[in-house]
């Protein structure tokens, strides 16, 4: 067939068939990536999403060090058996302020995306020094170990660093928040804090959560957790069938 | 005045790293400084001492041969290091205790799982593509590697790579994306290693005394090409502070989840697929000594296979936030990559027409042949996958780590394990190898290896998916998370077993291999001369 003839002139030219190769293999993703930059409806317009608090942040921070995402999963899926265990499936505008997103592939462990609120405090200190201990079957890993990391102000500073650069990639930060970025690191673990915080950050949670006095790890993953998929206000949601 | 600029750039990378090591902000970044800064420090000594000493003269008729030797080494030592890990870490699930309370979050499952998947996709993975490229190009080009010493540099580059990844993980330097997960500093070296071994590469087949680009280095072109706009789109971050570990990546949410899903599915389509079927193009018809069967079928499918593999990446993501023509698309290429994989199985494969009685007693190209099954099976079982149906059971199970393990340890390792085998004795001028019954060892050890570990994750995978839907006839869930939990230990077990097995055999061919340079008998001195047409 005269089409494989043509072909010689490519397989003998090394920078036309370079060429070819990559253009063939940029079609999909240009196809694919782009439009989610600018479809109105590839994230869903909800009441109540905000960007995280500074503890948040840290406790974040700590998820993705540890590698939590190997085993559990922030994404609901619409299936009748994964709302009646896990809540309201979940929304792209949920992670619109993960960076990056947090949906796993694996689910060696329960899915997170809606975990706030679901035990104590105090079951999630009891659950992260020794997860047997409240769920026999479990084989997650100890994280004991946080509750002796007191986090100072260089570890505030640092959020506050990874939120200017949170600001600079559009994440509704304003000047007071910034300005308090600091003080509300450690007032949102001490229930006698400013409560400013919980003005700036509508729906943070401020309390001791590991009943320690020092700001730890442990407060800050319990501060992420208890926050996980709380924020939208699904009585005002409506879903959108065009997406 | 080559060798003093050299000094210089040597000199200024050692100070800065100095400098990074004093103001580091973090473990891993303080680790990394002092990493780069003995290395470059290092290179400055070795460097003043040759000063003056003649550069030795290369003969450009002869193969450049030492950088693929140490490439055959790197890749059986990270093989075996990967291995290791994977078996470690498939214990731990069965056994959290292996968790140890002592190391304080060092070793638990999450830090080690991204080292043992960089392990084997990067390190194993990535040697033996840099090695094989780097020795198939020179043959079917009949052409020195270009740029001199440009490839050591990225042989050297590469593995420093590899000990910044590996340990930043440890250290909880993480970016927080699966197969994606070093930090800035270290992509930033990987992409220009990545820069320097695509000149080598082009360079050598530019320099080619042959007319025809030989079909295998089309494979490696186009993978070598696409992994470097791969890694460079999915990880575009803005580091935190030049002195810390820490960036933050560009791309969030619905966005993010798209972008690492087109690199990550794509990782498999292109550093584990179109680079190991380069490897399956050459290694193949030389083993069996047999030409490869289709020229056409290798146009068509080479073409459609790079064409189709890049929409794949939204099966990843079916039921979940994002929008539904994504899904749609990436479902109906998924099913429709199947038929240039298969077209690539049925080349290789066919390839041993007339040569099929070598099966027998030959355990090498056996092993070149069984990897090209799984890749068949696993390239059937991936598009089966990706129909929102069946992932609506299989995702976020244990089915999922049994197709990347069938396909993984099945086509990645058994084709690299044949390569090597092949390798070995023709780069160390050797008769042959040290031991086809050791051959024969490994190969069977790594196959019922990787039927138990395949067949434990089927069960295992379809088991939780419909535990986890099942619901009685009021409509409440059946089994809670726990006892989904409980019920796989026994079948994890055999999994770590069928790890184990795997690892076994590694370790016997390390040693095979070993011997065959130590005490076998020497080939008649051929002139490793670039002759046309090998």
């Amino acid at each position: 067939m005269s089409i494989f003839r043509h072909h010689k002139k490519i397989e003998t030219h090394a920078t036309l068939l370079l060429v070819l190769s990559f253009l063939v293999v940029t079609i999909g993703g240009i196809v694919q990536i782009v439009p989610l930059f600018y479809l109105e409806n590839t994230i869903e317009e909800v009441d109540g999403m905000r960007p995280y608090s500074p503890l948040e942040i840290a406790g974040r921070e700590i998820y993705l060090r540890e590698g939590c995402y190997n085993c559990h999963s922030q994404m609901i899926r619409p299936m009748r058996d994964e709302v009646e265990r896990y809540g309201h499936y979940s929304l792209a505008a949920e992670s619109m302020y993960d960076h990056p997103f947090q949906w796993g592939s694996k689910r060696t462990g329960p899915d997170l995306a809606r975990l706030g609120g679901r035990y104590s405090d105090d079951w999630h200190v009891q659950h992260m020094i020794n997860p047997q201990s409240v769920v026999p079957e479990s084989i997650m890993p100890s994280y004991g170990f946080m509750m002796n990391r007191t986090l100072g102000t260089s570890d505030a500073e640092h959020v506050r660093d990874i939120m200017r650069v949170y600001r600079l990639l559009g994440h509704p930060y304003d000047d007071e928040m910034m300005e308090n970025a600091i003080s509300d690191f450690f007032a949102q673990a001490d229930p006698m804090g400013d409560p400013g915080v919980v003005d700036r950050y509508p729906g943070a949670q401020q309390r001791n959560f590991d009943g320690q006095p020092e700001v730890t790890e442990m407060d800050a993953i319990i501060a992420y957790m208890q926050m996980l998929g709380t924020l939208v206000d699904f009585e005002t949601f409506v879903p959108d069938t065009s997406r | 005045m080559w060798d003093y600029i050299k000094l210089i750039v040597l000199g200024v990378i050692a100070i800065v790293a100095a400098i990074a090591a004093n103001y580091a902000r973090d473990l891993a970044y303080l680790v990394h400084a002092i990493i780069i800064f003995l290395t470059a420090s290092g290179l400055f000594l070795w460097q003043i001492r040759r000063i003056g000493e003649p550069a030795p003269v290369h003969n450009p008729n002869e193969y450049m041969d030492g950088v693929v030797r140490a490439g055959v080494i790197a890749t059986a030592f990270w093989g075996v290091i990967g291995f290791l890990a994977g078996v470690f870490i498939a214990a731990q699930l069965t056994w959290p205790q292996l968790n140890f309370e002592w190391a304080q979050g060092y070793l638990n499952f999450g830090r080690l799982r991204p080292l043992h998947t960089s392990a084997v996709i990067f390190a194993f993975g990535g040697n033996a593509l840099i090695a094989t490229a780097f020795y198939v190009v020179q043959r079917t080009s009949a052409a020195r590697l270009w740029g001199g010493n440009l490839a050591w540099f990225v042989f050297w580059g590469y593995q420093l790579f590899i000990v910044m990844a590996a340990t930043g993980y440890v250290l909880g330097s993480t970016q927080g994306n699966e197969y994606a997960e070093p930090e800035w500093l270290p992509d930033l070296w990987l992409t220009i290693v990545w820069v320097a071994f695509l000149l080598v590469f082009m360079g050598t087949i530019i320099n080619r005394r042959e007319p025809h680009i030989y079909v295998a280095n089309w494979f490696y072109m186009a993978f070598i090409v696409t992994v470097a706009m791969l890694h460079i789109v999915n990880n575009v971050s803005i580091p935190v502070s030049v002195w810390g570990s820490k960036s933050v990546p560009v791309w969030s949410g619905v966005q993010s989840a798209m972008i690492q899903w087109w690199y990550g599915h794509n990782a498999v389509g292109f550093f584990l697929t179109a680079g190991f079927l380069g490897m399956m193009y050459y290694f193949i018809p030389k083993q069996a000594e047999r030409p490869v069967y289709s020229y056409k079928l290798s146009i068509v499918h080479f073409w459609a296979l790079i064409f189709l593999y890049i929409w794949a990446g939204p099966h990843h993501l079916h039921y979940t936030a994002l929008p539904d023509w994504a899904q749609t698309l990436g479902m109906t290429f998924s099913i429709m990559l199947w038929m240039p994989s298969w077209g690539g199985m049925i080349n290789g494969l066919m390839t041993l027409s007339g040569a099929w009685d070598k099966l027998r007693t030959d355990p090498v190209i056996r092993m070149m042949v069984v990897a090209v099954g799984f890749y068949g099976m696993a390239t059937f079982e991936g598009p089966m996958m990706s129909i929102k149906t069946v992932n609506a059971l299989s995702h976020y199970t244990d089915w999922t780590v049994g197709h990347v393990h069938s396909a993984a340890l099945g086509w990645n390792g058994m084709i690299t394990f044949g390569a090597l085998y092949y390798l070995v004795p023709k780069l160390w001028q050797r008769e042959g190898l040290y031991s086809l019954r050791l051959v024969s060892w490994h190969f069977w050890l790594a196959t019922l290896g990787i039927v138990l570990y395949a067949a434990s994750m089927w069960v295992t995978g379809i088991m939780e998916g419909l535990m986890w839907r099942e619901v009685d006839a009021q409509g409440f869930l059946v089994n809670s998370f726990a006892d989904t939990v409980a019920a796989k230990f026994p079948m994890y077990v055999v999994r770590t077993l069928g790890g184990l097995m795997f690892l076994t055999g590694a370790i016997i061919m390390c040693y095979n291999l070993w011997k065959t340079v130590t005490s076998t008998a020497e080939r008649k001195p051929a002139p490793a001369a670039a002759v046309a047409a090998e």
